[in-house]
């Protein structure tokens, strides 16, 4: 009954079977490579320069969705891979693997959208590739972006710099891009206001790094999996207790609307233009002012801090009510309720 | 609307009367999967006296179906030409051999709908291969799966059939009561179907069994005050039908039921743990017959089982809690499902694993 001969759609959901898939198949099979070492960016370093390298593959479908699109989505969640590392943006590469039948109407515009965000990112893309496969259904397209961004002087940012007390701060409401993807795939027009967050977070992070330097601790931007999985993984890694405020998140009523009506919890969803940064307690407050003054937070607020080194670590979360739960890594992808 | 801490004041002025009645303890019942999910996420039973315990019911569509609708639907999904299509909870439920979700990794056609309507819009695209709709689900469900049908059948959609496993909830809790070994003190009732059914539809199990029954909806004050209203009555002694979610009226949704009426025969289904339950489920009335998936497709006759070990049965008709089971975290988890309740969204266990702490899932139970 747990035979798992073949990969299941659950493996790419960024929960807890992507991390054995990772850790069981793909790491041994590529060799030399420390788990814990392979995180989203990793720094470089040859010769007297370091030099921050990132990759991701987007599959979205549908290609276009309310606040977004798979052009401007494998731009921006590059970028914001490089951004969370400490690193400034450079420059992206882009492959398409494009299906057979594909409007190329279609192609330009999302292609375009790409292009504006990364003018808007200040990077330019400076390679790329095209291929052409039969389709699979419904015409579709793969972007895979690959990054290289500069370390940021002052950035100091990992799990080993996380400590006890840090205060733990997120830039807006959940789910919102996981929700509005969803709500196009499945035609539900249960929340027309809903707008994924899909955007560059740069300069938040810069601006952090900037202002406070290494009292930043760690940064991520909470997407597959959502904010769970990020706590839950910095949980894990730090060795540490995190709690957080179910009152303190910021929510966003359409967001809250279509998640209760599918049967989601909006830890669990998708983001694509939010930032998790672990902060000096001292230094909170001015993280959270910093933020404030940037569009791409639209809400920022300290949600909760981190806890003691224990063997068992924990995320848990005071609830709206004034309960207590834990929060876990989803198993792979949440499954819409049904009744 | 009413504020939380004046609820939780109320439960707790409540509280002593309702137990001096009760007994050792007070132990509720919530019959609607979501509100099992509403509780542990919401780390509700923190705010409630020690003595008042909360057990889930058969309301959840996946834990209540039995396993062999479960093992026949895997062997459709092996049939050449047949697309599943079903509510994304079913796909991981274990069968004999396998689930849904493996079938498809190993290339059955197996589609995740939100809607009943999809099906049979998948059904136009695909034809004329066939589309099996696996219909589950309560009186909440049931509307849409005969609004589907009728669609089908105005637009000659012959490649689409449905699979009725609809369930009705009141045969349910009078077959609970009428076991021994379960105690159920009062019913928080569930808010979906009540909106359908009414929440006069209850009368009949407050005066047979004497048990209050309250709808409540779905967030944290909802919950709570459907609570607080069960302690008020068992403290009163005075058990009714009555419900605290303004949008549930006391005849519910004539139409709805109608239509449900219209479209399907009520008949005896058989239930996960509970047994042949007589008129609890819904089939297509003869009318729709052309669409019966029963009668277009040759069924395997498959044998009624648990998994060993397994006490799904006994966590949906509130004998035991998820953690009395002894496979509940170990060997049985969201990632690796023995039982349906640990698979569904909705599913007692999976609320208790994912929301509850380690040490106090395992723990024995203070009663």
């Amino acid at each position: 009954m747990t035979q798992r001969d073949h990969i299941l759609l659950a493996h790419g959901g960024g929960g807890q079977l992507t991390a054995e898939l990772v850790a069981e198949v793909i790491l041994p099979a590529i060799g030399g490579q420390d788990a814990t070492a392979l995180t989203d960016a990793a720094e470089v370093a040859w010769g007297g320069a370091r030099v921050v390298f990132t990759t991701d593959s987007y599959v979205v479908q549908p290609l276009e969705f309310a606040g977004g699109d798979i052009g401007k989505l494998a731009v921006c969640g590059t970028v914001n891979d490089l951004a969370v590392a400490a690193a400034k943006p450079v420059a992206l590469s882009m492959s398409l693997v494009l299906e057979e039948g594909l409007e190329i109407e279609l192609l330009r515009r999302v292609l375009a959208s790409g292009g504006e965000a990364a003018r808007r990112a200040g990077v330019t893309i400076v390679t790329g590739d095209t291929k052409v496969i039969d389709r699979r259904g419904e015409p579709g397209m793969t972007i895979n972006t690959a990054g290289i961004g500069a370390p940021l002087p002052g950035g100091r940012v990992g799990f080993r710099h996380v400590g006890a007390g840090d205060a733990i701060i997120l830039t807006g409401p959940l789910g919102l891009h996981g929700l509005a993807v969803m709500c196009r795939r499945k035609g539900l027009s249960i929340a027309s206001s809903l707008e994924s967050d899909c955007q560059a977070i740069h300069e938040l992070t810069a601006a952090l790094l900037k202002a406070l330097g290494p009292r930043v601790h760690w940064m991520r931007d909470p997407t597959r999996g959502g904010l769970a999985a990020t706590l839950v993984d910095l949980a894990r890694a730090t060795g540490r207790n995190v709690e957080i405020h179910q009152r303190a998140i910021p929510t966003d009523p359409p967001a809250t609307g279509a998640a209760e009506m599918l049967g989601l919890d909006l830890l669990n969803v998708a983001n694509e233009g939010r930032l998790v940064a672990v902060v000096e307690a001292a230094a909170a407050e001015q993280a959270v002012n910093i933020l404030a003054t940037h569009e791409a937070a639209p809400a920022p607020v300290i949600i909760g801090n981190m806890g003691e080194a224990t063997d068992m670590p924990l995320v848990e979360m005071v609830t709206a009510a004034g309960g207590r739960r834990i929060v876990q890594m989803p198993y792979g992808e949440d499954l819409p309720r049904i009744c | 609307m009413t504020h939380l801490p004046d609820i939780l004041g109320r439960i707790d002025a409540l509280w002593p009367r309702a137990l001096a009645r009760a007994g050792e303890r007070v132990q509720l019942m919530e019959i609607c999967g979501t509100h099992t999910v509403a509780i542990s996420r919401g780390g509700l039973r923190d705010l409630l006296p020690g003595g008042l315990r909360l057990v889930s019911g058969p309301g959840c569509p996946v834990c209540v179906t039995d396993q062999p609708y479960v093992d026949q639907a895997i062997h459709l999904a092996g049939e050449r030409d047949v697309i599943i299509a079903t509510y994304g909870d079913m796909v991981r439920v274990p069968g004999r051999e396998g689930s849904l979700e493996q079938a498809r990794s190993a290339g059955a056609a197996v589609e995740v709908i939100y809607a009943a309507h999809e099906a049979v819009e998948l059904a136009r695209r695909v034809a004329p291969r066939q589309v099996v709709f696996l219909a589950i689900g309560f009186e909440t469900t049931a509307p849409a799966t005969a609004l589907a049908l009728r669609q089908a059948r105005q637009g000659a959609v012959k490649n689409f059939s449905v699979f009725s496993a609809h369930k009705l909830v009141l045969p349910a809790m009078h077959a609970l009561l009428d076991q021994e070994d379960v105690r159920i003190d009062g019913f928080l009732c569930p808010g979906h179907v009540s909106v359908i059914i009414g929440y006069r539809a209850y009368e009949r199990v407050v005066r047979k069994h004497r048990r209050p029954c309250v709808v409540a909806g779905f967030d944290d004050e909802q919950i709570l005050a459907g609570i607080a209203e069960i302690l008020r009555q068992l403290a009163e002694a005075a058990p009714a039908a009555v419900s605290v979610y303004p949008v549930v009226k006391a005849d519910g949704n004539p139409q709805a039921r109608q239509v449900i009426e219209e479209t399907f025969r009520v008949a005896d289904a058989p239930w996960r743990a509970l047994g042949v339950i007589p008129s609890s489920g819904l089939y297509l009335a003869e009318e729709y017959a052309e669409f019966d998936t029963a009668r277009r497709f040759e069924l395997p006759e498959v044998e009624g089982y648990e998994p060993p070990g397994c006490r799904c049965g006994d966590v949906i008709c509130g004998r035991c809690l998820p953690r009395d089971c002894p496979l509940f975290a170990d060997p049985c988890t969201p990632r690796d499902p023995v039982g349906p309740c640990m698979v569904s969204s909705e599913g007692a266990c999976a609320a208790h694993y994912k929301y509850h702490r380690p040490e106090t899932r395992k723990s024995n139970d203070a009663t």
